[in-house]
């Protein structure tokens, strides 16, 4: 299949293929340890699994966007903090 | 909290999902790719890195369209979420009147954006247009072409025109579903005309308004054939919004990297604020019932 037109990079398809993971490592989570029952957290609202993890995705997506505004290029930084606020949202929200 | 989780339903959403995956994931897909890159057309890329997000991030011209959007759609909403509910109260609820009033109330939604854009185009001309022509003739200065806040006020116009309609029917139909047995028991207690809209009208609509403000939210954060249409963008760059500039960076000037990293910027933005409005809009359910 041609491809060529998506002008794949490897940077972008580790994003992807990581995104994939994730959403089927929660899949395999699920499976094996079910308890993504909605559950009232520190926001006030009820929130799964999912959303815990769409709210870690969108986040982090702003916390890299905010880094590079206000910080420059290297995003190392930014990943961790985005991988502690993942962490939060997944233990508090 | 006990409710039934069967999550072999999950499996009736897979045509959805190979639907959407061609519409819309493969394609975002071809976005992100694109805003690493740099390209002269031809397939051939050149790798940037996040260059073109720092670009996008510190450009003065981005954040004033993002600005001009966020005041679009505040002004639009502010007028016609209270002008949605006023007209919606005073429609009638039973008789000949009702589907008259429906009929008309629907007719500008059924009009394509772009007609819509064409019809305010020339109602607004100073030349041959009713609106333009009439004011010249009564002596004011309007012109949506030259001057910025006729313009504003031409595309305001416009949207208001286009959209109030989806709130009053919203409204509308959250309204008609109050029992009259509230009303009744609203006048034994001598309630007052404002009385009766607060406690029993508003709580019985706020679903519906929710979906209405969202609706609405979106879609003029979105918009672009309209004013595309009546101002092109202009005077300068005045009306121009979101998407009318993203159109001028993609196609207008062929920066494709550019144009795709202010796109993913643009999509994270929406999808933040959509996210809000449906967590407001589902939690705020919840909680009355």
């Amino acid at each position: 299949m041609e491809l060529s037109w998506m002008a794949w990079t490897w940077p972008t398809a580790i994003f992807f293929i990581t995104i994939a993971l994730l959403l089927t490592s929660m899949g395999v989570w699920e499976y094996f340890a079910p308890g993504g029952h909605p559950r009232v957290g520190l926001l006030g609202i009820e929130t799964t699994r999912g959303d815990r993890l769409f709210l870690s995705l969108l986040g982090s997506g702003f916390i890299n966007l905010a880094w590079l505004g206000l910080f420059g290029p290297s995003l190392w930084w930014a990943l961790a903090l985005s991988v502690v606020y993942a962490v939060g949202v997944f233990r508090w929200v | 909290m006990n409710r039934t989780w069967n999550n072999k339903a999950w499996f009736m959403v897979l045509p959805v999902l190979a639907l959407v995956a061609f519409s819309a994931v493969i394609p975002l897909m071809t976005v992100v790719n694109y805003s690493v890159q740099d390209t002269f057309g031809n397939n051939v890329f050149f790798w940037v890195g996040t260059e073109w997000f720092e670009e996008v991030l510190h450009s003065d011209r981005f954040w004033a369209a993002m600005g001009r959007n966020l005041a679009f759609s505040a002004i639009i909403l502010a007028i016609e979420v209270p002008l949605g509910i006023f007209i919606a109260l005073n429609m009638p609820r039973k008789g000949w009147g009702v589907p008259v009033c429906l009929v008309l109330m629907a007719l500008p939604l059924l009009i394509p954006f772009n007609v819509v854009g064409t019809i305010w185009q020339v109602f607004g001309r100073i030349d041959i247009g009713l609106l333009g022509r009439g004011l010249y003739i009564l002596g004011v200065d309007y012109n949506y072409v030259r001057d910025p806040v006729d313009a504003w006020v031409t595309i305001i116009l416009m949207d208001v025109w286009h959209w109030t309609s989806l709130v009053v029917l919203l409204s509308y139909a959250g309204l008609v579903s109050i029992p009259d047995a509230y009303y009744q028991a609203a006048r034994i207690d001598g309630a007052s005309r404002w009385a009766v809209f607060r406690y029993i009208q508003l709580p019985k609509m706020n679903r519906v308004l929710l979906i209405a403000i969202l609706l609405r939210f979106m879609d003029s954060f979105m918009i672009y054939t309209e004013p595309f249409v009546v101002t092109g963008g202009g005077p300068g760059n005045t009306t121009t919004f979101l998407s009318i500039d993203l159109v001028k960076l993609a196609i207008g000037e062929f920066n494709l990297g550019e144009a795709a990293a202010m796109s993913i910027i643009y999509f994270l933005v929406i999808l933040a604020m959509s996210w809000v409005f449906y967590t407001v809009m589902t939690n705020y359910g919840t909680e009355k019932r």
